[in-house]
């Protein structure tokens, strides 16, 4: 277990790998099955509503260790050509490009109109409410929607395929011993 | 106030500091005295214990006591400052929280340096989040001062200087004997206070007015003598178009800066995985959140059962206005429950003050030592040697914030902790994001991205109102104002990232194609954490 997560405890500053460690067979053996009963993979909310269409993205393992041995930088290269990694930074793009994007013109619009239109602010609504208070309220409304959207769809559409990722890159870096980095 | 809140809200204050002496003396006792363990606490919290040392590293004072006294002066525009507060957590969890822990070990730099020629990065980054954690740390010093003349009635000079020695005295020992792990949890012990004291409050506001928060708003809104003015933005930011550019400013730079405070990244590092990061910046969302929405209703209350007057009488920045409202719910200033409420409310305002000075002394002695120290004297040191620099930093840091913090002392440094989030979203945010996700960015424009993000805000705030020019001014005397703003954010944080494009498109350095596949590879998918 402990090879197999590739924590250097203490180990050199930048070095991206477990590389100190002997790879064990076992470990070698089973980078599928590696990840599930590790320790850092959390169980807790792993078996939570994994919807049917979301699992692994790319059900295709990325990049199986070459016959040759390759350099550890050209490890990380590999991997990022691979189409699993490509799905995984898509997934987390087309999530985060249009949120962020969203909640920041959705927060400047309501600083610069709350600044120059407070007359458009204070117009009421019902009661002592007037704009200026739901855009307010709205503001708490809409972050804590994102957080828990943005939470829900890494959980069902990242994670998996990101540990399976890491396990692989670290599997081929721990075959690229001696490389750079 | 009366001898009996004073004795009282010393007594449970001493508790507090009982305890959490308890705990860093507890955390210290088996201490390994590894890096890891003095940066990180061992990386092993649980999502909801980080989400709750994140919480109690960001509520300050100033949120406590600041925006809900806002709130009751000015009405609507305490509301609109507090907002800022909140949405900066999505650029944290969007952008930040779960790429840097993947990517880095103990700070900032490390996230750039993977990428850059190390040195020069490092430097940079180092003294930028330096920058930030000293601005950040004088503000809360000075503000204990302050808070002790206001709680406990004792104006004397004396009395203030020794609340900031003690405060001060007490982080360093915090910080030096527990590292992260003592910092943590009297962070999480504090954060339990906070929102316990809020909740009571709260409750017995809604209780006051029937669970009918019209009614509140209303009688707050006839109470201020505004009318409906009150409930409408305005009242504080909505003067001439200095005050309203001086805002945007402000709410751009509290957006875009939390992602870039070290002492707020530092808490990434603290847990296993980045997974279990965006766990506790989602739990830390949902505490911070609630308390924002707490404050909300704590302003119109003490607004609507104190009056903006008594509090104003009080303290001319409103900064009384919770405490107060407290002595009133308890039932008046000579009852058993106004005292008992009243000392809580001041006992939990300096647990908070001691919590956020421990989290930033030990986010800035990771950035002297990891960063700083390790570039600049090349010498070869074992990662224990880098503890023990670590200590004295943070020892170091404690004392210069000390004697900042007295020579501060009758400055009027509200301003700082708005030029904090300015630095780190100009001079941090930009640095951070360009290494996570420009395939082309160089060490020329990581450097240049930090220092055309840190020397433009420092440079526009000694220009501003706030040092020279106006009777608010540190130095009232003399006149070199040429910039109107008294928070830069609005032009520095679009010259940062101006300075780091500009520095890559004219370096001649190639960008390393390698070292880009590794940061994107590692920031996504986690391979090669530690």
């Amino acid at each position: 277990m402990q090879s197999s997560n590739g924590r250097p405890r203490g180990g050199g500053p930048e070095s991206p790998a477990g590389s100190q460690e002997p790879p064990t067979p076992s470990a070698l053996g089973a980078p599928d099955g590696a990840g599930y009963d590790d320790p850092w993979y959390d169980a807790l909310a792993s078996g939570w509503g994994e919807s049917p269409g979301g699992g692994p993205a790319g059900a295709v393992p990325p990049a199986r260790p070459a016959p040759e041995k390759v350099a550890a930088a050209d490890v990380y290269l590999q991997v990022q050509r691979s189409q699993a990694f490509q799905e995984v930074r898509s997934r987390y793009r087309r999530f985060v490009v249009p949120a962020v994007t969203g909640f920041f013109a959705w927060y400047v619009g309501y600083v610069v109109a709350a600044t120059t239109a407070p007359g458009l602010m204070a117009h009421p609504v019902v009661g002592a409410v007037n704009v200026a208070m739901l855009a307010g309220l709205g503001q708490f409304l809409s972050t804590f929607l994102l957080t828990w959207a943005y939470a829900r769809h890494a959980r069902l559409r990242r994670d998996r395929a990101a540990l399976e990722l890491r396990w692989d890159t670290q599997e081929l870096t721990r075959g690229a011993r001696g490389g750079a980095s | 106030m009366t001898g009996n809140h004073q004795s009282l809200a010393l007594l449970l204050f001493s508790a507090f500091v009982a305890v959490t002496l308890g705990i860093t003396t507890w955390v210290s006792r088996n201490r390994h005295g590894s890096a890891e363990e003095f940066y990180a606490g061992g990386r092993l919290f649980s999502p909801l214990e980080n989400g709750f040392a994140i919480a109690g590293d960001y509520m300050s004072a100033a949120s406590f006591l600041g925006i809900s006294g806002l709130i009751a002066l000015f009405g609507y525009d305490g509301l609109l400052y507090s907002v800022g507060f909140l949405v900066a957590w999505l650029v944290v969890l969007f952008l930040v929280a779960e790429l840097v822990r993947n990517c880095g070990r103990f700070t900032l730099a490390d996230v750039v340096a993977a990428r850059m020629r190390e040195r020069p990065v490092r430097i940079a980054a180092g003294t930028s989040s330096v920058t930030v954690s000293v601005l950040y740390l004088v503000a809360q010093m000075v503000g204990a001062g302050s808070l002790v003349a206001l709680l406990l009635g004792r104006t004397s000079e004396a009395a203030q200087a020794w609340t900031v020695i003690g405060v001060g005295a007490l982080m360093i020992v915090y910080v030096s004997l527990g590292g992260m792990r003592a910092t943590t949890w009297i962070q999480i012990v504090k954060a339990v206070l906070l929102l316990g004291g809020t909740v009571a409050l709260t409750v017995l506001v809604l209780v006051r007015f029937h669970g009918d928060f019209d009614r509140l708003l209303l009688t707050a809104a006839d109470r201020s003598g505004h009318g409906a003015a009150f409930l409408a933005p305005g009242l504080k930011y909505g003067g001439d178009w200095t005050a309203r550019f001086d805002f945007m400013s402000l709410g751009l730079a509290l957006v875009l800066g939390t992602a870039g405070l070290p002492h707020i990244l530092s808490r990434f590092y603290t847990v296993p995985t980045a997974r279990a990061a965006r766990r506790s910046v989602v739990w830390s969302i949902g505490l911070i959140g609630g308390f924002y929405l707490m404050t909300i209703v704590l302003g119109f209350g003490a607004a609507a059962i104190v009056g903006p007057d008594a509090v104003r009488g009080s303290n001319a920045a409103g900064n009384t206005a919770v405490p107060l409202l407290a002595l009133d719910l308890g039932g008046g200033a000579d009852s058993t429950g106004g005292t008992v409420l009243f000392a809580v409310v001041a006992a939990v305002a300096f647990a908070t003050i001691l919590a956020v000075v421990a989290g930033i002394t030990l986010a800035s002695s990771a950035s002297v030592a990891h960063d700083l120290y390790a570039s600049l004297r090349r010498r070869r040191g074992t990662p224990r040697s880098e503890v023990t620099v670590a200590r004295t930093a943070a020892v170091g840091i404690g004392v210069a914030a000390i004697a900042l913090g007295l020579l501060a002392r009758d400055l009027n440094v509200a301003f700082l902790v708005g030029l904090a989030f300015a630095v780190a979203a100009s001079a941090n945010l930009p640095v951070l994001l360009y290494s996570l996700f420009w395939r082309g960015f160089t060490t020329r424009g990581a450097v240049w991205a930090v220092y055309g993000g840190l020397v433009p805000a420092l440079a526009l705030v000694a220009l501003s109102p706030v040092v020279s020019g106006s009777p608010e001014s540190l130095f009232p005397g003399v006149d070199f104002q040429y910039f109107p703003l008294q928070n830069p954010g609005l032009v520095s944080i679009p010259l940062g990232f101006l300075a780091g494009w500009l520095g890559t498109v004219t370096s001649a350095e190639e960008p390393d194609e390698a070292k880009h596949a590794e940061t994107e590879v590692r920031s996504l998918t986690g391979a090669g954490a530690v």
